[in-house]
């Protein structure tokens, strides 16, 4: 159970990611474009299982 | 476009660079020079297959001496960011000399938990004892197993298998899933892998090395198993009045279930015994949370805090220093044993080449921290 709720959360983990970078190409405010990278770090960080 | 590409070069620079940082924090790697009465290294995995291969897989040293006696167990790194508990036991692993018995120690007991530190806590990743030779550096570590390692936590934690209702973050709580079992979580399944070392090795003393925040009751102290009540007042006394510290003595509580000091008593003949020295890094109240914290144990916000009346252990300028915690923990079970001994000839455990307290604070915990460079490689193994 605990295996397919985890491949759940990465699913959905790289699911937000992607938004993220869609949004980021989207923005037209150079501030709005930092905003969605520094938020799409975490994130990373958890799809390569480093953090 | 040329914007948006130097912003995403600087989100990937960044990424590139904390990556880089957890990655080594994680896998950082932690040299330990067999002591002389280093027999053998086997692996937790040898005592139960569920945890052979995982991240929890650890070493235990196996110190024997020449005639035979009792078995004691010595357990660091249940907490890893207690890290007098992981020093204190890697100085009995490359320093102890056995003349009875056996000493089985862990200098790691939740591995996972070593390899992350706490979410939002501001941790340093690491920390460097100096040395004549240089200095050691270990993983700060957390309370928790790593989420990488044991994901997701429940709403609600029950322990195996009293069903207790425990916060449910301490489900990844090394510290609050003994006895364990073999199907659990990894915390679960380490917890049951160190319960039938216990039972299969026959041991008769299990102790658990850990530090609290000076905002906790339970500090400098022992916490003992109704079974081990006896035995730990003797030590308390005896430290107390001979080794240059007061410690107290705690009855494990029979409501709260998953510590080791309740069950490794409840679920093996072992008599458990779990050490507390005060590390002022832990406290809520602290300031900057820096190495310089961690190994002086000097903050003028839990100064104050004392001031208010609001700790239960005391603290002034001169802090709480790694090396008086260390050698709180070392000088605790030399008493310990030197008691148990005397009670128990036939299962007597004598140690020789530990340091005490006041040689601890004297020389410092890095005097006792053997050089990897100057030792045979066969002597070399990594946590």
């Amino acid at each position: 159970m605990a295996a397919i709720v985890t491949a759940f959360y990465y699913l959905l983990t790289a699911y937000v990611a992607v938004l993220l970078v869609w949004n980021f190409l989207k923005k037209r405010k150079w501030q709005d474009e930092v905003l969605y990278i520094i938020v799409l770090v975490p994130f990373l960080l958890r799809l390569l299982r480093l953090k | 476009m040329t914007r948006k590409i130097i912003i995403a070069a600087f989100g990937a620079a960044l990424a590139f660079f904390a990556g880089l940082s957890f990655h080594r924090s994680r896998h950082l790697r932690e040299p330990v020079v067999a002591g002389p009465a280093v027999s053998r290294v086997v692996k937790l995995g040898d005592y139960s297959a569920p945890i052979a291969g995982t991240t929890n897989d650890v070493n235990v040293y196996i110190l024997e001496g020449k005639e035979p006696g009792g078995t004691v167990l010595i357990l660091g790194g249940t907490h890893p960011e207690e890290p007098a508990g992981r020093l204190a036991a890697w100085i009995l692993a490359e320093n102890a000399e056995v003349a009875r018995g056996r000493l089985f120690v862990i200098l790691t007991a939740n591995r996972s938990a070593s390899t992350a530190t706490r979410l939002g806590g501001a941790y340093p990743p690491d920390f460097t004892i100096p040395t004549a030779w240089g200095g050691q550096r270990f993983r700060m570590g957390d309370r928790w197993s790593n989420p990488l390692d044991q994901w997701p936590d429940p709403e609600v934690y029950l322990h195996y298998p009293t069903r207790q209702e425990l916060a449910y973050v301490d489900i990844r709580n090394l510290n609050r899933a003994f006895p364990g079992r073999p199907n659990g979580t990894l915390t679960e399944r380490t917890c049951y892998a160190i319960t039938e070392l216990i039972r299969r090795e026959k041991v008769d003393i299990a102790i658990d090395f850990h530090e609290a925040e000076l905002q906790y009751p339970v500090i400098s102290t022992i916490v003992a198993h109704p079974k081990g009540a006896d035995l730990a007042a003797a030590a308390a006394m005896f430290i107390s009045s001979v080794e240059g510290f007061a410690i107290g003595v705690e009855n494990s509580p029979k409501a709260l279930r998953g510590l080791s000091h309740r069950e490794i008593g409840d679920a093996t003949d072992a008599i458990s015994l779990l050490l507390e020295a005060p590390e002022p890094f832990l406290d809520a109240t602290r300031g900057r949370t820096d190495r310089r914290l961690l190994l002086t144990g000097k903050d003028d916000f839990v100064v104050r805090a004392g001031k208010r009346g609001l700790l239960f252990e005391k603290i002034d300028e001169k802090g709480w220093p790694i090396d008086v915690r260390v050698g709180r923990h070392t000088s605790t079970v030399l008493q310990i044993l030197e008691i148990w001994s005397g009670d128990n000839p036939d299962k007597a455990v004598v140690l020789a080449g530990v340091p005490r307290y006041v040689e601890v604070v004297a020389k410092g915990t890095g005097a006792y921290l053997k050089d990897p460079k100057a030792a045979a490689p066969a002597k070399i193994t990594y946590e």
